[in-house]
């Protein structure tokens, strides 16, 4: 067995998560994302204008396997923030809602839904917190 | 694959005391809503909440069951 021997690849994923104050691993790329637990993620993180490192766990899926060996956290997306899981999709978007997420990462929590921003330079809401159906 | 019947009747049967309600997401038996009631939850943080849950599937997430959205409380 070779399971003592380097592993790059999580050493990697280790190496990304202590440099980046904040980053996300999600199914495609903010820009494009591959899955809807993935967009709603990187959209909070977006919407709270929180600056963030993303990466694509789909490219190899042993960047998936080694992330969640590294986390013992099974599913995607996962944010780290100062190095620690945060959580996932479900976690991620109960802590936006409660402003929580805003003040884990330092910056101005969401508007609130029920107050319409003045000013017609206002984008609409890039995300709904629609995570629990039913 | 797996029902929402047998996702219930699983982390019920793993957290002791806890009310478990799944919904098939999409009618596909491979993405499933789960809010768990349970005492056990309390002074968990809401990762080890989630973990007793996920820790019900082991490889099972990821697997047959491709996505398990999690909702936690305590019943008090």
């Amino acid at each position: 067995m070779s399971e003592t021997e380097t592993n790059p690849i999580r050493d990697a994923i280790q190496q990304a998560i202590d440099e980046h104050p904040v980053i996300l691993f999600m199914k495609g790329t903010p820009e494009a994302p591959a899955c809807g637990f993935s967009a709603r993620t990187a959209g909070a993180l977006q919407d709270l204008e929180a600056p963030f490192a993303a990466v694509d766990i789909l490219p190899d899926p042993r960047i998936r396997q080694e992330l969640s060996a590294i986390s013992n956290w099974p599913t995607i997306p996962q944010l780290f923030v100062k190095g620690e899981l945060v959580g996932g999709a479900d976690i991620v978007a109960e802590m936006y809602a409660s402003g929580e997420l805003a003040q884990a990462l330092g910056v101005e929590p969401p508007e609130d839904a029920g107050e319409a921003p003045a000013g017609e330079d206002v984008a609409p809401p890039p995300l709904s917190i629609e995570n629990r159906l039913g | 694959m797996p029902t929402t019947h047998e996702l219930k009747s699983r982390i019920e049967a793993a957290i002791p005391g806890a009310e478990a309600e799944v919904v098939d997401l999409n009618g596909g038996g491979d993405h499933f809503q789960a809010t768990v009631v349970a005492d056990a939850f309390a002074g968990k943080s809401r990762l080890e909440q989630h973990r007793l849950i996920y820790d019900v599937f082991g490889d099972e997430v990821g697997g047959p069951i491709h996505a398990l959205s999690i909702t936690t409380r305590t019943s008090t």
